[in-house]
Parts: C-alpha cells; structure tokens; sequence
C-alpha cells in the first residue's frame, strides 16, 4: 500500500482533496424557484441521479440548484459544475462542457481552457479509472443542449 | 438418498488443496492479493475446467449429431456425456429433460416464448416475487403485455422472507406460472421452492425455477422440488461462459413448439414442411456449444467430487462469520435475512456514508473484488430506497481471512473518507 495522506493505492489521484471538499460540502444546493430549466440527469449503470435547475437572465445562467445522489465523483463533479455555470453564457457553458469532456478522457486542454476549469481540473484523475468516467460527466451530459434549447424558445 | 445422488462428495474439501486448482487465484491486483468475492456475478474457473476446454479443442474438436467419423463420435459422445453429468447432477429423472442454452437468462425467454406463449391467454395471470433479477422479470412482463396477462408479485418482509401464507391469494385459479429465484442474487433468501410448487400444482399451474444462484453452491434435486422447469448457467459454478441449461418436466418440453428453426432440431423436411426432432434436439437448433458443454460436464464433476453438501456447509460457515462482523460493524446494513440460516453466500450491504462505487474503487486498489450498482434487480434494490448497493460473495475457494482483508478493507477506506 502505497502512503501519501493514508491513501489506498492510486485513491489519492481520483480523490484529490478538492473532489473531497466538494463531495462533503456540495454548493448551490438550494432549489431555484421557477427555473428556466429543469433537467433530470441518471445513470442507469448505477442509478446515480441529479436534478439540475437554472435561471436563465439575460442569456447568462444567473441561478443555479443541483441536487441529487451519487457517489463522491458524481456529487464533487456536479458541485464544481453549479459553481462552474453560474453567471456563464450559453455557449461559454458548452464550451467548458466540452473542455470538461476531452479532460476526462485525457486529452489536451489549452491553457485558457484550464483557466475557465479552474477546479474542475482536479476531475482529470477519474483519467487512471477508465469505468468511472461516466460518474464524472454525469451531471454534465444534457446541459450544453438543455441551454441552447431554452435559448432557442 | 440413493446412492446415485449422492451430495456427499468423493474428495477431501481441503481448502489449500482447492485454492492451487485456480490459477486466477495467484494474480496480483494493483499490487495485492487477488480476492474474489464477486461469484454470484461469475465465478472463477479451476484448471480441470481449463483442460478440458484445451483438450477437446486440441484432442476431439469436430461437429456433432453428423458424421461417422471418429472426431465426430468422439466429440458427439463427450457433448452427451456432459448432459448426462447435468442431469444426475439436479437428479432430473432422464438426460432428454436437459435442454442447452447460453445462459440462464436464454432458458427463461426458451419458456416465455414457447411455453408460455402456448399457455398464457388474455385475463390469465403469470406470479413471480418481488426480488427477482431482471432476467426473470422483463419476460413474463413482455409475454404480459402481449397477451392482456397479468404480472403479479409475491411480497417479502423487510427481512427479505417470502409471504408464503399470503401466496396462497395471489395464486389462483388464473394462474398458469409461478416464476421464482430458488435463491436471491441480492438479499441471499433461499426461497420455499417446494411449497410454491404445491401451491402453483394445486391450481394447475406450473412452477419454474430460477436456480442461478443455488445450483452452483447447494444440492438441488428437481424431483424433490417437484420444479417443472429450472434454468442455471455453468458460468456462476465453475464452468465456461456461454453456456447454461434449461431443465424441463420431459412431458412439459415435449409438448412445446420450438424456439429456433434450424439444421439438427429437424427429424425430416422436405420443400413444403418440416417435422421436429426429438428431445432435447427439439431445442438445440444449429451447431451447439461443444466445448463448453464439455467443460460444463467438467465442472459438474469438481463439483461432485468436492459434494454439494460440503460446498454449501463451508459456504454456511463464511456466510456466518461475515454476517457476524458486518453486523457488529455499525456503520453497514445489510440486506436480506439476518440469520444466517436463512441464507446463501451472497451478502449485500449499504454503507452509511460511503456510496458502493466509491467503496468499490477503494477496495479494488487493495485488490478486493466485490459487486456495486443494482445487481440486475433495479425494482428490489430501490425498494431499500437507495440506488446502488455493495455486495460480497462466496464460493469453494473463499477463505475466512478473505473475509477478514472484505472488513478490513472496509474500514480502512472508512479512514480514508473521514480524513
Ligand atoms: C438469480 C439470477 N437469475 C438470472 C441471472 C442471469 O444469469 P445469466 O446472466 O447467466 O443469464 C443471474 C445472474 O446474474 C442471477 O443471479
């Protein structure tokens, strides 16, 4: 067994702290009254499931509440995403989801991009665990559509 | 018992001896010793099995049912051999009664789509339990809604025990099948085949056993059960995949229409019409699974040379002394009956805090392979409301200490989660 923080193996590259943090104390988990969008993400490999809402203002997400039950990666993930989306444009919010998308399966993301990313970086390692890829773009999948699809209404 | 079918078992159960069987068994995962406890999704195979598969392809490997050369009636007889093996294996009462197909799930859509497209008419109704795996619920759902039948469910009590005085009002006079799992893949309840089948006879109706789970850890005897149909696959005992069973009362099977068309389930055709074969060809439609019917033959024998009575009171033992620790664990729940009487090898359990995917990762870097998700019962899982559970299984080459590194293993990734 390998040492670290009293880590189990390769455990200290998927469960960066920053992942820890956010599975412990998820942000913006608030309902948001009368969202704009409503989505109900799940994964059936595992029955992982969130609810995700937004408050579309001038075409910028300015309300965010995500909810829901998964294992760390997914609930980490999804807190990073509320704090990731809020206050973003439309196109900025599938910008990152794609960016998100090509870290999780490693490969490059440009410099500006890991600026946007900020934390969410910390996701990378889900990279070394091949099957839990899919609890990390969980809450992700769906999004970047649901938002073009309002914004075309 | 008879000495015919005796469970009792030729060979020493000598743990060591059994362990060095299973060449998987020495392999290092991330760094650790391997330990399985993942059988009831599929179990690990000795070398005999292994052999056998090489041997035949090696030494016999040639068509069946259609030759007269030698490979040909070597490979035919060793493929009937095998069926013979199964059939004294579950004491069906002749080895025509034994159908070959992939798998488990294959026997029961053999039935939904023969049997019980034959049978089962609009306002008739088909009884299952309610902690069945999918593979024994989607189709008799789908022959359902197809006939205007109607699925009915037996209820259990919290801990995981079939109502058996409330089956009696659930089956009745419409009820033509009684589907139910001999043993849970999830809460470990064996279930009271026998007394199913009387209820299901009493009203005329036939009873169908989902043994998935048992054939390969206790002695099953069809006849004691007075079971009409039963399904297993060789995979979850020691045996190949791709290949299970149907078992099936010779008068039920031969009455059925069959379930592919093809070369060997034909007795003649002609440009107009086809008549059908014989049991059990009537059901095996096409080249067969040789090999792994072969090798399946070659399980069955492991098997009965340990005794089924011994794998089942050494399975008894693990189970109690891993019922033992997770109850004093505190921070896990497990599903299913309590006493460990009333169980099998399979123990699956709900952590307070940490979710089973993460639980799962933590114990796989320490080299413990155990089952997270749903287990094919997504109805029964999420009846505990919770999505996703863990679960630890056993079989012959599972050890006390192994259980041990399982609890271990568990509150070591506790630490590592409370940091
Ligand atoms: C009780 C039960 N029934 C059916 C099945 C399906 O078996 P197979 O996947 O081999 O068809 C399983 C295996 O997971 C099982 O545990």
């Amino acid at each position: 067994m390998t040492g670290g923080t009293g880590g189990l193996g390769d455990m200290d590259e998927l469960y960066e702290a920053i992942i820890l943090d956010h599975y412990r104390s998820p942000r913006n988990t608030a309902a948001v009254e009368e969202p704009d969008i409503d989505l109900e993400v799940n994964n059936p490999f595992c029955g992982d499931e969130f609810h995700i809402q937004l408050k579309v203002e001038d075409d910028a997400v300015s309300q965010v509440g995500i909810t829901g039950r998964g294992c760390a990666i997914s609930q980490a993930s999804a807190s990073l995403l509320a704090e990731l989306v809020k206050g973003k444009s439309a196109s900025e919010v599938e910008s990152a989801v794609d960016a998100v998308r090509r870290l999780l399966k490693g490969e490059e993301i440009t410099d500006a991009e890991a600026d946007i990313l900020g934390d969410i970086e910390a996701l990378g390692g889900v990279r070394k665990f091949p099957v839990r890829i899919k609890c990390a773009l969980l809450s992700w999948v769906g999004l970047g559509d649901a938002l073009r699809d309002h914004l075309a209404k | 018992m008879s000495d015919s079918t005796s469970t009792a078992g030729s060979r020493a159960f000598d743990i060591d001896a059994i362990r060095a069987d299973f060449p998987i068994l020495k392999r290092k995962i991330n760094g650790q010793d391997l330990v399985y406890l993942d059988n009831a999704a599929s179990s690990q195979k000795p070398s005999q099995v292994i052999k056998s598969l090489v041997d035949y392809y090696e030494q016999t490997n040639s068509n069946v049912h259609r030759g007269v050369h030698t490979l040909s009636i070597e490979a035919t007889d060793a493929y009937e051999l095998a069926r013979t093996k199964v059939a004294k294996f579950i004491n069906a009462s002749r080895p025509e009664e034994v159908i070959w197909t992939r798998n488990t799930s294959e026997s029961l859509n053999l039935v939904a789509a023969t049997w019980a497209e034959a049978n089962v008419g609009e306002g008739d109704n088909i009884v299952i339990t309610a902690m069945e795996h999918h593979s024994n619920i989607v189709p008799w759902q789908q022959l359902a809604f197809k006939k205007g039948a109607e699925l009915r469910y037996l209820s259990h009590n919290d801990d995981g025990v079939i109502d058996l005085a409330g089956a009696g009002s659930v089956i009745d006079s419409r009820t033509k099948l009684v589907s139910a799992t001999h043993m849970s893949n999830v809460l470990g309840t064996i279930n009271p085949i026998a007394e199913l089948a009387a209820l299901a006879h009493e009203v005329g109706a036939v009873i169908l056993v989902d043994a998935a789970q048992s054939v390969p850890h206790m002695p099953v005897d069809v006849q004691a059960l007075d079971a009409d149909f039963l399904c297993f696959s060789a995979h979850k005992m020691l045996g190949p995949t791709g290949i299970g069973v149907l078992w099936g009362r010779y008068e039920l099977l031969d009455a059925m229409p069959p379930y592919m068309f093809g070369g060997d389930m034909i007795l003649e055709v002609t440009y107009e019409d086809a008549n059908w074969n014989d049991l059990p060809y009537k059901f095996e439609a096409g080249t067969p699974n040789i090999a792994d019917a072969i090798a399946t033959g070659a399980a069955v024998d492991y098997l009965t040379e340990l005794g089924m009575d011994n794998v089942w009171k050494h399975e008894q033992e693990l189970t109690a002394y891993a019922m033992e620790q997770f109850l004093s664990m505190g921070s896990v729940k497990v599903l299913g009956p309590q006493d460990p009487a009333l169980r099998g090898g399979v123990i699956s359990f709900i952590h307070d805090t940490i979710h089973p995917h993460d639980l799962g990762t933590a114990l796989d870097q320490q080299g413990i392979a155990i089952r997270t998700g749903h287990h094919c019962a997504m109805p029964l899982v999420r009846s505990f409301d919770v999505v996703a559970a863990a679960r630890a299984s056993f079989y012959i080459y599972n050890t006390k200490s192994e259980v041990d590194a399982l609890v271990n293993g568990i509150s070591e990734t506790e630490g590592y989660f409370s940091r």
